[in-house]
């Protein structure tokens, strides 16, 4: 009273225009308060000095209630703790942070305190509670902040964590968010949140629904560890959710073994449908043809490295320039080996097979001579690397993208047989040669097409696998037995039969992986293509008719 | 009987090729182990198990030679019942040497100590007798080929359809036994052997031993196989090699035929692999690669199919040549054996020995005809199914 009096008196004593100014000075100071940060820290201050106060406990207290302000400095402050470089006098009282080469600063202005020496404090050490608190924080924050990955990977944290006492943050985090995918997470932690406290069994039952919605094996997790400490009326309930779950999760087990047997039985497609080809149309064995799935790989590397140096900025097409590259090359090869070599061994496959082994063993030598025994890198385009998820499901850009080519490559080709010139002159000399002849097909020019089309598909074959297998002089042979069972199980002279062949034995494979494992699950394929064979000497798909029988 | 049945009825070439055998069963382990070294007939030891390997491989190719010369049947996979009588023979010198091993167990092989087994696996039972081993030798390889073949001939599995699944068979296989669990040594396979019957199996003594032996079962098996096609079975094989429909048209069990010629072709590949482990040291699952039985195809191709002599010859001359080339210019050996399978297919389909028969039977045919025109009387040549001429088997 008597103060406020006092500066009553001093005003009526001062001239009216300083008075103004110092009213003007307060409006400042007030405005300041409310709106300048550096004012609002200086509240932050007290709740920063208690960091150096107390044990552990209570400092990972002082670190929540710090975190529970929201002030945009507190992350920095939490940084400098969790780094260990706030300090504070042994008997405590302010905390200072103490950087590189011992310079003392303010940790909230970051000016530097002068008059304080780094000997006289002792550094805020942390154990893993206070860390824990300190992470826990840091998410607590940045559910606020603007940048979106910051907010996944703290919601991300959060679940993890899933303290009931952050339940009222996550709430006002829910409010806001606007994300979708942050939305869910955040729904989850809140939901594991209130399993963990001891809200009524209606919000409980909610919260059960929320997690069992998400369906994934985290869901599985939390379920599980409710289940242990949860009411008897509840535990029926997480029961019933959690073999919901299982049931789910087996179900997109299914699908994924689905999906890798799909990939795998399409580079299967790519490198038997060529074989199917020459072998029926022409009955001709062709050993050298993983040879050309080899040369078709080599083909892909030696167009990238053209492509990087000479036109480096066409780097992502090198892909889209190798296939035509390959299908190119190595069709002019197998046209050459059909002229010089096949074509005097028509009508003794026999022999054609032992000539063809001969020639792979040849091409795998001067491979070997000119590009080295070691694997070739070949690069993968940008659009085709990374992985994308379908609900349970992680699908790979590069496997989704050979699907497509080989299916394209497989509806072009049967395009091919059925509605060109060439396609119908094929078809007739597979039915029936002598009659083929007979009616004026050049069958000579027919079979060195055939030979050539089946050897280009090969290589295109090649570019694929160059994409996920390692480009080898032996790149072919780990394919070749693998191709004649598919075309030997899908029956010869058939398409359809390939492909069919082909998706059925990749399928069947990765469903025998997970119980026998690779290697024994391929022996069993092995032997059950044998067997089959037994039943179906000709195939699924045979053809039939008088031309078969010799 | 059974002698009649081996003696009777040879060709002069066959008894000719078996004398040799059996003169180099004699001669060579007598130059190795009596003349002193240096000498100009003196035989290096390292030479002895070479030979030795070399006359091994004849005999698979003599086996490979009964069912694809005679009966038409190629099978990508003898390479596989060559590795299982080699098996059998290796679980055999395995547990020859007892506690000698790494781990000095009396009991377990050196790898199954390192996988930390406990006991025997009931599969090597038994192996620790010679007798058995040698009975095994000649049933697994057997056993399996009996299996295979009958399903696949009494469901006429032809062709290159059964070339393709004997070499699935042998491929299966190769991987079988390259996983530690199959107990059979996984990758290494089993080496480091000690003794076979008592005598240390690095001895001179003992590889000449081991030599002579593969020679005389060579010759052994070359009297028998001569025996077989020249009987009235053999005749029927080499009709259902020709005409397969034909010769069942006939009345003729044309899948028990063949079912017989390739098990017991089988059990020869298998005896082949029991002689070539003690001489090599070593087996190991590379031996069912596929790459190695189709190189045995191109040795009887090369020395001439349906001859019997012809793929001893081929297997003899191809494997030297691989000695040599190998050791001279390594990097050149796949070209050349590339080269020889597309050569023999393009240029010489009947093979060395297919090749100069024709060429005597040809020069015959010439005298007869000039004789024929000089007007003097030539008695008509009895119409016998003469030397059989291979054919593509489609």
């Amino acid at each position: 009273m008597t103060r406020a009096r006092s500066e009553l008196r001093l005003m009526a004593l001062l001239r009216p225009w300083a008075a103004l100014r110092l009213a003007l000075a307060a409006l400042v100071m007030m405005a300041s308060f409310g709106l300048s940060p550096a004012a609002a820290q200086e509240a932050l201050r007290p709740l920063i000095n208690a960091l150096g106060t107390g044990g552990f406990p209570e400092r990972a207290e002082a670190v929540k209630t710090l975190a529970a302000t929201g002030d945009p400095k507190v992350p920095e402050i939490l940084t400098y703790l969790s780094d260990g470089e706030l300090y504070a006098p042994k008997a405590g009282g302010a905390v200072y942070r103490v950087g590189a080469g011992n310079a003392v600063t303010d940790p909230l202005t970051g000016t530097p305190s002068e008059g304080v020496s780094a000997g006289s404090l002792q550094k805020i050490r942390l154990n893993n509670t206070l860390r824990g608190a300190i992470t826990t924080a840091m998410s607590q924050l940045t559910l606020l902040s603007p940048d979106r990955n910051k907010r996944f990977s703290a919601a991300q944290d959060i679940l993890k964590s899933a303290d009931p006492a952050q339940l009222s943050l996550v709430d006002g985090a829910l409010a806001q968010e606007k994300d979708g995918a942050i939305k869910s997470l955040l729904e989850s932690a809140r939901a594991v949140m209130v399993l963990k406290s001891d809200h009524s069994i209606e919000d409980k039952k909610a919260a059960i629904d929320t997690v069992a919605a998400r369906g994934n094996r985290e869901a599985l997790t939390i379920l599980q560890t409710a289940l242990a400490g949860a009411p008897a009326d509840l535990a029926p309930l997480i029961q019933g959710k959690i073999d919901g779950i299982a049931r789910q999760l087996a179900l997109w087990d299914v699908a994924q073994n689905i999906w890798y047997g799909l990939s795998l039985g399409s580079v299967l497609l790519l490198a038997a449908i060529g074989l199917a080809i020459t072998f029926g149309v022409m009955g001709v064995i062709n050993m050298a043809h993983g040879e050309m799935v080899m040369l078709g790989a080599y083909t892909t590397y030696v167009v990238q490295q053209a492509v990087a140096t000479y036109a480096p900025g066409f780097a992502t097409f090198g892909l889209a320039i190798a296939v035509p590259t390959a299908f190119l090359v190595t069709a002019l090869i197998g046209i050459a080996i059909e002229r010089g070599i096949i074509r005097f061994l028509y009508g003794r496959p026999l022999e054609t097979l032992l000539a063809t082994w001969g020639l792979s063993l040849i091409l795998q030598q001067a491979i070997r001579t000119i590009f080295g025994p070691t694997n070739r890198q070949v690069d993968n385009p940008s659009w085709m690397s990374g992985t994308v998820d379908v609900g349970g499901l992680a699908v790979t850009w590069n496997r989704l993208w050979i699907i497509v080519f080989s299916l394209a490559v497989f509806f072009a080709l049967l395009t091919l047989l059925k509605r060109s010139r060439l396609g119908l002159q094929m078809r007739a000399v597979t039915q029936n040669r002598r009659m083929a002849s007979s009616m004026g097909i050049r069958t000579p020019y027919v079979d060195a097409l055939t030979f050539g089309l089946g050897s280009g598909i090969a290589g295109m074959a090649g570019v694929a696998l160059s994409q996920i297998d390692n480009v080898s002089p032996n790149l072919g042979q780990n394919y070749i037995i693998d191709s004649f069972m598919v075309v030997v199980f899908g029956g010869v002279g058939n398409l359809w039969g390939t492909l069919v062949g082909a998706l059925s034995l990749g399928i069947a494979n990765k469903f025998l992986e997970p119980y026998a494992g690779a290697v024994l699950g391929k022996i069993l394929i092995l032997v059950l293509i044998i067997l089959f064979i037994q039943r179906r000497p000709r195939g699924l798909f045979a053809l039939k008719g008088r031309a078969i029988e010799q | 009987m059974i002698t009649d049945f081996l003696l009777s009825r040879h060709e002069k070439k066959t008894l000719i090729v078996a004398a040799l055998i059996l003169a180099a069963a004699i001669l060579v382990p007598l130059a190795n182990l009596l003349t002193p070294v240096g000498s100009i007939l003196h035989v290096p030891d390292h030479l002895v198990p070479l030979m030795g390997k070399y006359l091994c491989y004849a005999l698979l190719a003599l086996a490979l030679d009964l069912v694809w010369g005679y009966c038409g049947i190629l099978s990508l996979g003898h390479g596989a019942f060559f590795a299982l009588g080699g098996y059998a023979m290796g679980m055999y010198l395995m547990r020859q040497i007892g506690a000698r091993g790494v781990y000095a167990n009396p009991l377990l092989p050196d790898f199954m100590v390192f996988l930390n087994w406990k006991e025997l696996p009931w599969y090597w039972t038994g192996f620790d007798q010679f007798w058995f081993a040698a009975l095994m030798v000649l049933l697994v390889p057997g056993l399996l080929a009996f299996v295979f073949g009958w399903f696949a001939f009494r469901s006429r599995v032809t062709g290159v359809y059964l070339s393709i699944i004997t070499q699935a068979m042998t491929y299966a296989l190769l991987l079988a036994f390259f996983r530690n669990e199959m107990g059979f040594g996984g990758n290494n396979g089993l080496t480091d052997f000690k003794d076979i019957l008592g005598a240390n199996i690095q001895a001179p003594e003992t590889r000449a031993a081991l030599f002579a032996s593969t020679a005389l079962m060579l010759a052994l098996a070359l009297i028998f196989a001569s025996a077989v096609v020249r009987s009235k079975y053999g005749k029927v094989l080499i009709g259902v090699r020709d005409a397969e429909s034909r010769t069942r048209f006939l009345g003729y069990r044309v899948e028990n035929m063949k079912l017989f010629i390739f098990t017991v072709s089988a059990m020869m590949a298998g005896i082949a692999g029991a002689l070539y482990v003690p001489q090599v040291g070593i087996i190991n699952p590379g031996e069912f690669a596929p790459a190695n039985s189709i190189e045995v195809v191109i040795w009887t191709a090369v020395g001439g199919r349906g001859t019997l002599i012809g793929p001893i010859i081929g297997a003899i001359l191809v494997n030297f040549g691989k000695s040599i080339f190998t050791a001279a210019f390594p990097e050149f050996w796949l070209f050349a054996l590339g080269a020889l399978f597309i050569a023999t297919t393009l240029f010489l389909p009947k093979g060395i020995v297919g090749t100069v028969m024709q060429g005597a039977k040809n020069r015959a045919e010439r005298q007869k005809a000039v004789a024929a025109e000089k007007g003097r009387a030539v008695s008509p040549a009895p119409a016998t199914v003469g030397t059989p001429e291979p054919q593509a088997a489609e």
